[in-house]
């Protein structure tokens, strides 16, 4: 397999082109600036679409319209973007369009900084806009997953009709890895029952409006059924020396490599450290997450760059069978290894 | 015989309105005077007329024309406040072929969407764009519109617009008329038949540039609002003429449709075999793994630290790539965040046979310090027995610490001798190799085409000489 070394901020980017996104829109900022740089340098090579939006809520909704007339399309940005962008979001939810989003996480809240951080997740993960609707959203923790969770995304995408989240932070959108291309993908879904084309057969309505209460509450209600079909059917997880661990630690992202590192450094000091890594936030693995204590595990820690966001989920999931630990960094700071494996001895006696 | 008139709806709109909720399927649900009504039949009379309504997309904006999808057999959206032009740009790059009819009121296009009419425009996106001014905000209940006169009472506005506090009225012909793009800019109105005939003129004129490709086209129309103004329809007509139009000149602003300019569009390639070329399939060498035969090494965290000029991301990125074509797991990460603050710059660097964890050095085995802030900074972190190879040419203090190898190179001084100080990057690069023995110089040199892909054959040579420089210099001092 051809492996080529590059940022996350790249990969994300060649995925989507394998994944055969004809148009990205996009505004820059820091630290996901590279995202709109190499979409400008590969797409037009491709014949596809690359332009520098004026606003990061002119290109949500050139997204929108992409989107809407059946194409497969990308956006990228960091928080203060993606905060921007939600009024948007929540329209694309709302006229159910399938488009993949790119968030590399910084430093919160207001300007903040640049540096790596997880405070999205709320906004992301719960659907940050108006109304009852939810994002899919998938957490890479590699630049190969950048690749290959964006061509997920555009999948996903397509296969429920909703925008898709790629939420990861600074640190996986800096950093080189090698990564090995996938084929690009050739055969994709039909969408000539509502994209509209400006043919004949194409004359569809792309809408969120419904004046009428009870068509607004029915199509609230085939939201939720089509989120519960994506809780059933979409939730991926990584576990790591899970098989004979005591204490579980819970993260996603780049504080899930950090992790691994972490379980490695506890195993040598002969402390059964796990770790337990959503990949997919929604839907969140609950099911999983609430198995953990029957599975042998004695404490949870949960490991995360914002106040306590992912541990709520993690919380919820465990329905008081037990409760999460929570060790937190924020302002662009990351946790190290030594410092996670002295926080769960510290806490558990191990 | 006298010929039969048959009066229809023109094939532009759908004959039943199915899109409308409630009974009345048959009648718009614009109020009676009102311009929308007008303007709506303009256009489609136009789009059968040029045999256009199966090829059009109509947005839809936010204000009493969000339900414009009720009206037109053509694709229609439905888009968020302010934003038709930015939704319209993307469906037109989308459907090139296709006639895209941007449809908006004045609050909407000059207030909360100002900024994306003006970058729609200064694009010149293959659109027609009707702005349909009648100074007030219609469907929230007659409030102040940006366009809203001065003096004139609206629900925000009680005591009148005051431009001291409320600014102008604005002139969005007047504004788009000073950039370069836009291919036809005009202001017509509907206040009677000789303006609506007018305005007619300037609706076909808009789609046919559309149809034509010939880009951005701008139709304002001044058009009445009975129940926002508090008037009849014959008032709101006499108001028109006695109060807009003098804020509001109608005119054409620009007419550069007979240019042969035409916008181009992009085809998309999709397929697979092009795609694989175009992003470089198959131009790789195939993985080449060997064991590291050093212990302390068999794991390589390396920290690369210096003053930013001196190629310290580039050696980084030059080890991983070595490492990646040599089959090893390697991350590369750069000086990022908070750790940017001050004047040297540093990366980390993971180069092993494993699953690599975190990607930031906080505990390296090596480092490779060009310059003295980046010794002092790194040698205290280094873990006991690591490596610590320092630029001795910059470098003129000794490390302190005694449970560490010490590797003095002078870097800057042999990339000097060569004759191109960047050129120290592939000096580090071979010393590299020499004191981990992880890799053998005449594969790294294989690799340049890799590295230095795009670069001349002269370059390529140098750094080259560069590693072996390197290489040379460690075995020869330190075996």
């Amino acid at each position: 397999m051809p492996r080529k070394l590059m940022k996350g901020n790249y990969a994300a980017v060649y995925g989507a082109a394998l994944a055969g996104c004809q148009a990205y829109y996009g505004y820059p900022i820091t630290p996901a600036s590279e995202i709109a740089e190499s979409a400008a340098a590969i797409f037009p090579k491709l014949g596809r679409t690359f332009l520098q939006a004026e606003s990061e809520v002119a290109a949500i909704n050139m997204v929108y319209g992409a989107a809407g007339c059946g194409q497969r399309v990308m956006t990228g940005s960091s928080g203060p973007g993606i905060s921007l962008k939600q009024e948007g979001l929540s329209y694309c939810a709302g006229s159910a369009l399938p488009c993949v989003v790119v968030d590399i996480m910084r430093g919160g809240p207001g300007l903040g900084n640049i540096g790596p951080e997880q405070g999205d997740y709320n906004q992301v993960v719960k659907g940050g806009g108006h109304g009852n609707y939810k994002n899919i959203v998938l957490a890479p923790n590699s630049a190969q997953e950048m690749c290959d969770l964006t061509m997920l995304a555009f999948e996903l995408a397509d296969k429920y009709r909703n925008p898709v989240f790629v939420l990861t932070d600074g640190v996986i959108g800096q950093m080189m890895e090698a990564v090995e291309l996938p084929e690009p993908v050739s055969e994709f879904p039909d969408k000539s029952e509502w994209a509209v084309r400006g043919t004949a057969d194409s004359r569809h309505l792309i809408n969120s409006i419904y004046l009428d209460h009870d068509d607004l509450e029915w199509w609230n209600e085939e939201l939720a059924r089509k989120y519960a079909l994506v809780q059933k059917n979409e939730v991926r997880v990584e576990e790591y020396r899970m098989d004979d661990a005591v204490i579980a630690a819970i993260a996603y992202g780049s504080v899930s490599r950090v992790l691994r590192s972490a379980v490695d450094l506890a195993r040598d000091r002969g402390v059964k450290l796990g770790m337990f890594r959503p990949v997919t936030l929604f839907p969140f693995p609950n099911e999983q997450v609430l198995a953990l204590p029957d599975r042998g595990i004695k404490g949870i820690l949960t490991v995360e760059m914002s106040n306590g966001q992912l541990v709520n989920d993690v919380n919820l999931a465990l329905r008081g069978k037990m409760i999460s630990d929570l060790h937190s960094r924020m302002g662009g700071n990351v946790p190290s290894a030594l410092e996670i494996v002295e926080k769960v001895s510290e806490l558990y006696g191990v | 015989m006298a010929q039969k008139t048959v009066l229809r709806k023109p094939r532009g709109f759908i004959d039943v309105y199915k899109h409308k909720p409630g009974a009345e399927k048959d009648r718009t649900h614009y109020c009676p005077g009102c311009g929308h009504g007008i303007l709506h039949k303009l256009i489609a009379e136009a789009l059968e007329d040029f045999d256009l309504v199966e090829k059009s997309i109509v947005i839809s904006p936010v204000g009493c024309s969000v339900f414009a999808y009720y009206y037109f057999d053509t694709g229609n959206l439905q888009v968020a406040h302010g934003r038709a032009p930015a939704v319209a740009s993307a469906v037109s790059r989308a459907n090139p072929d296709s006639v895209v009819i941007s449809y908006q009121g004045d609050g909407d296009l000059a207030a909360i969407g100002g900024n994306n009419i003006l970058q729609a425009a200064n694009r010149g996106e293959n659109m027609v764009v009707f702005f349909v001014n009648n100074a007030i905000y219609g469907m929230t209940g007659g409030q102040m519109a940006p366009t809203t006169l001065e003096g004139q009472k609206t629900t925000t506005t009680p005591y009148g617009r005051n431009i001291r506090t409320d600014g102008y009225p604005i002139q969005m012909c007047e504004l788009i008329n000073q950039l370069t793009a836009p291919v036809y800019i005009a202001r017509t109105s509907l206040h009677d038949m000789p303006n609506i005939r007018k305005t007619r003129a300037a609706v076909r004129k808009g789609i046919q540039n559309a149809m034509n490709r010939k880009g951005f086209s701008f139709v304002e129309v001044l058009s009445m609002c009975p129940s926002g103004w508090k008037m009849d329809a014959v008032q709101s007509q006499n108001w028109i003429k006695e109060n807009m139009i003098p804020r509001f000149p109608l005119d054409t602003y620009r007419d550069n449709s007979d240019q042969p300019y035409t916008v181009e569009r992009p085809v998309p390639i999709m397929d697979p075999e092009e795609v694989r070329k175009i992003l470089g399939f198959g131009s790789l060498k195939t993985a080449n793994l060997r064991q590291n035969p050093d212990a302390v090494l068999r794991k390589v965290a390396l920290r690369v630290s210096g003053f930013g000029g001196q190629g310290i991301m580039s050696t980084g990125i030059a080890l991983a790539n070595v490492g990646m074509e040599y089959g090893y797991n390697v991350s590369w990460l750069p000086s990022y965040g908070p750790e940017m603050r001050g004047g040297t710059a540093n990366c980390s660097v993971k180069v092993q046979e494993e699953t690599i964890g975190a990607a930031e050095c906080t505990e390296p085995n090596m480092v490779i310090a060009m310059n003295q802030p980046s010794l002092e900074k790194f040698e205290k972190i280094l873990v006991p027995d690591g490596v610590l190879m320092y630029n001795s040419t910059l470098i003129d203090i000794e490390p302190t610490r005694k449970d560490i190898k010490v590797y003095p190179v002078p870097i800057t001084g042999m990339a000097d001798e060569l004759g191109d100080t960047r050129v120290q990057s592939m000096v580090s690069v071979g010393a590299f190799a020499a004191v981990t023995g992880m890799f053998d110089p005449g594969e790294i040199k294989s690799l340049m085409p890799v590295l230095f892909a795009g670069k001349s054959d002269k370059v390529m040579k140098l750094n080259e000489d560069a590693v072996q420089m390197g290489y040379d210099y460690v075995k020869d001092n330190f075996s």
